[in-house]
């Protein structure tokens, strides 16, 4: 039996025992979600379920199993002068395809080079009937039948398994430089909504104490004008956009309790003390927002071990009704603990 | 509640005129892009806003009334074909812009606003929306999104499902979905995603939330001829190899180049077996670096190249590809167009094996498609006054489209299942996937009265084909007519 028909047995088991699953990738997430409360709740890896099963650069796209550690992918892509467009974080150096995929986190160049969501193309799933299922495929336009990868992805686990998605690479530029200016949070507001206007080859933003830094990405031929276009020269740490990704700048390791704001393009924000990435739609403050403008969405974070355990807000009522509705429709007799749902 | 208490209660929430019922009144709703299948429909409806929406499909849902929503008509896969018994909810009336938001990079708008409409409000603030299918200046934009349309720059800049923030859904329970918005990112399932591309099954779009992009401020447009459909295929995946996106890369063999220059002499080159053509956008000096590198690819590979970097050199350049399609009818009373997505390695295999194909079935086939995104647009000249020339054209289009799947590809890439493509759809996927996808519809529709019939075939359609998911060999029945 192959990794694969190993984890279906296991799903097609648990229904019939009426046991739950928790599935886990690298077990990675700095989250603890409610299973730990539960009692008859196994644990399901996709750890051994690794390998890359189809990559041709000129394609643009990556097949893998769910498994896969996100570091084997982006160096497989980088050795072929491509990268990961969505550049999904990885907590402790690690984390996996399938785990990035259910968590439906991007990275530092999600409002440039697209979100997780636009990247998948197509995945294997064991849906809650213990059936295995294809959706999507490897090329890049495909309408037939729902979207159902992409509706996977963000899912925590509750539509199903992945065993394995198809994800769209991109060539990596030909160069890339980490500018930097001091300023105010008010000030980097204001410049940063500006350049989203213009045509700029900016693939990342991050404002933390003080300092905002810009990476521009592209041949050198676009580079150098741009850096003149903004107005911003100075020599940056192009160490930061990795740092920011994985949670590991020292802004992460001063507080225990930490808020993530998801912020309407557009909208202004000028908090000094927070961390503003992705062209000031992300944002990161310490503690808990003491009162929310209209249509930020926020996620807090309580340290918790060497871990994070989070609480989200509700999903809108109407919503809710009908996230649950495809959650049943995924997996009627409810095996996969639902993570997805709170 | 009988019929009429229907229609009476439809007259009483719409505007005057909001109603169509008279049998000869309906005719222009009987088809849509896909004018080979026609219905009549029991009653169009015409609403002018979100309430009247609403209302249409309470009365419809009282009186167990199914419900085909519509937008401009263009789909080309019989998406919004009528139903006799049914409601056709055409949405053209409602084609407002609530709101173009600069800062954000946003409009909101209604869902009948035509796809150009939108580029055309924002284009005084230098920004666009990018999707552009061909239809553009007629399609509309929740068309768009229930079709996940793409256009010739999705290359680069994505299809619809790329470019759509936010959407707002009624259903025909009576809910209101309020999904997404600018830009923010929710964990959880994301019912999005659900909706794109979901051809009117889970439904109503009343209103979309689209990004907006700053107007590239230079482009470039390259057209490279070649000797052979393998070498043009070829070259297209060379230039990405190159690590370049080009915002469009379009191929036309030489059927099509032929019909395109006798209608619109665009100056293209009569005798090659085929063009590419690739458009460039971007800082003026990125443009000129990418420009000479694929003008070197397209070279390297024996391919003539002429190159435009003026605004009217290139839509010169570009007026044959635009005009294909009309083109087509000049030079056979009909054509069937189709839509199958392969990875780019196999352009030049398939596209040789579809040659091959045609002469078998004694039919011509001009190709004219999206190179770049790997997504053909065969188009089978046929006679339909010829007897029996309808069922050729239709059995080959089977062959052509196994022949795509086979190749690891799909039946549609943009212009989606329909009535269509619901035999190919057997051969895709496997009878629990398709079962999957019929719960899924009934997660957003229990009673089944959203565009019923449509998109994903029944289990026992796909069993009477005789047998399904044949994954490396052809249709089982090909003589089986398809509709
Ligand atoms: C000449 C020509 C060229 C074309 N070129 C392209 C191309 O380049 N790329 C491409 O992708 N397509 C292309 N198309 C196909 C077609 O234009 C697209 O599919 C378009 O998105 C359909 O929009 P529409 O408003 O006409 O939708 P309709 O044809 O009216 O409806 C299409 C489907 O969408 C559903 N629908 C419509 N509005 C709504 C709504 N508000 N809410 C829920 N469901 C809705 C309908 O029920 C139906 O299933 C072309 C068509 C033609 C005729």
């Amino acid at each position: 039996m192959d990794s694969a028909e190993e984890l279906v047995a296991m799903v097609a088991d648990c229904r019939v025992a009426e046991r739950r699953i928790a599935i886990m990738g690298h077990g990675s997430k700095p989250r603890r979600v409610a299973w730990g409360h539960e009692t008859g709740v196994e644990e399901l890896s996709t750890r051994a379920h690794s390998g890359i099963l189809e990559y041709r650069p000129e394609e643009l796209v990556i097949t893998a199993q769910s498994g896969t550690p996100l570091a084997e992918l982006a160096d497989a892509v980088a050795a072929q002068g491509q990268l990961l467009p969505f550049d999904p974080p990885r907590f402790g150096g690690e984390g996996t395809l399938g785990g990035a995929i259910a968590s439906g986190l991007s990275g530092p160049a999600r409002p440039w080079r697209g979100s997780i969501h636009d990247a998948v193309l197509g995945v294997e799933l064991i849906n809650g009937l213990g059936e295995r299922l294809r959706f999507g495929g490897s090329v890049m336009k495909n309408v037939a039948g729902y979207d159902v990868s992409r509706l996977v992805v963000g899912s925590l686990g509750s539509l199903g398994v992945v065993l394995s998605a198809s994800v769209r690479v991109l060539p990596a530029p030909a160069a890339e430089e980490t500018v930097c200016t001091r300023c105010s949070a008010s000030e980097a507001d204001v410049r940063v909504r500006c350049w989203a206007r213009r045509p700029l080859p900016i693939t990342g933003t991050c404002y933390v104490d003080g300092t905002l830094s810009i990476r521009l990405s592209g041949g050198p031929a676009a580079i150098e004008p741009a850096k003149v276009d903004i107005a911003v020269d100075e020599s940056g740490d192009a160490g930061i956009w990795e740092a920011v990704r994985d949670r590991a700048h020292p802004f992460f390791g001063r507080n225990d309790v930490i808020t993530r704001l998801s912020l309407p393009r557009g909208a202004r924000f000028d908090d000094d003390d927070a961390l503003i990435e992705w062209g000031g739609t992300q944002a990161w403050i310490a503690g808990e927002p003491r009162s929310l403008a209209a249509n930020v969405y926020a996620e807090t974070f309580r340290r918790d071990g060497d871990g994070w355990t989070t609480s989200r807000p509700p999903v809108d009522g109407t919503v809710a009704k009908y996230v649950e509705r495809v959650r049943h429709a995924f997996d009627p007799d409810g095996v996969f603990v639902g993570a997805g749902s709170g | 509640m009988s019929d009429t208490g229907v229609l009476d209660r439809l007259r009483a929430a719409l505007p005057a005129q909001g109603l169509i019922t008279d049998r000869q009144a309906v005719r222009p709703f009987e088809t849509d892009g896909l004018t080979a299948i026609r219905e009549r429909p029991w009653a169009v409806a015409l609403p002018e806003t979100v309430d009247q929406v609403r209302a249409v499909l309470r009365i419809c849902r009282e009186g167990e009334v199914p419900v085909v929503t519509r937008g401009a008509g263009t789909g080309l896969s019989g998406g919004a074909r009528p139903l006799k018994d049914g409601v056709l909810l055409t949405l053209t009336k409602m084609r407002g812009i609530k709101e173009i938001d600069v800062d954000a990079c946003t409009a909101t708008v209604e869902p009948g606003i035509t796809n150009l409409a939108i580029s055309q409000a924002v284009a005084e603030h230098g920004l666009f929306y990018a999707p552009d299918p061909s239809s553009q200046i007629a399609c509309s934009i929740g068309g768009n999104v229930a079709e996940n349309s793409g256009g010739v720059h999705c290359l680069k800049y994505g299809l619809t499902v790329h470019n759509v923030l936010g959407l707002r859904v009624e259903t025909y329970e009576g809910d209101e979905l309020v999904l997404g918005g600018k830009g923010v990112d929710v964990l959880g399932v994301d019912l999005l995603y659900a909706i794109i591309g979901s051809e009117g099954m889970l439904g109503v779009v009343t209103e979309v939330t689209v990004k907006l992009l700053p107007l590239p401020v230079c482009k470039h447009v390259l057209l490279g001829a070649f000797d052979t459909v393998e070498t043009a295929g070829d070259a297209v995946g060379a230039i990405i190899a190159e690590g370049i996106v080009p915002a469009g890369l379009e191929m036309m063999d030489n059927p099509a180049i032929r019909a395109a220059e006798d209608f619109a002499n665009a100056g293209y080159p009569r005798d090659a077996a085929a063009i590419l053509l690739c458009e460039l956008d971007g800082t003026e000096a990125q443009v000129a670096t990418d420009a000479l590198r694929v003008r070197e690819v397209l070279e390297s590979r024996g391919a003539e190249v002429t190159s435009a970097a003026d605004a009217a050199t290139q839509e010169q350049l570009w007026k044959g590809r635009k005009s294909a399609f009309p083109a087509m009818g000049r030079i056979a009373p009909d054509y069937y167009c189709m839509d199958g997505t392969i990875p780019r390695g196999e352009l030049g295999r398939v596209l040789g094996d579809i040659g091959r194909l045609a002469d078998e079935y004694g039919l011509r086939v001009a190709n004219v498609f999206h190179a770049g995104d790997g997504n053909l647009h065969p188009l089978i000249l046929f006679d339909a006054n010829q007897p029996g020339e309808l069922e050729r054209a239709e059995a080959l289009g089977g062959r052509i489209l196994s022949r795509c799947v086979q190749a690891g590809g799909t039946v549609t890439g943009e212009h989606g299942v329909g009535v269509e493509k619901l035999d190919a759809m057997c051969e895709q996927f496997d009878a629990a996937e398709l079962a999957q996808f019929h719960r899924l519809k009934a997660a957003f529709d229990p009673a089944g009265r959203m565009n019923p019939g449509k998109a994903i075939p029944t289990l026992a359609r796909c069993s009477e084909l005789g047998g399904m998911h044949v994954h490396a060999g052809k249709l089982p029945h090909p003589e089986l007519e398809r509709f």
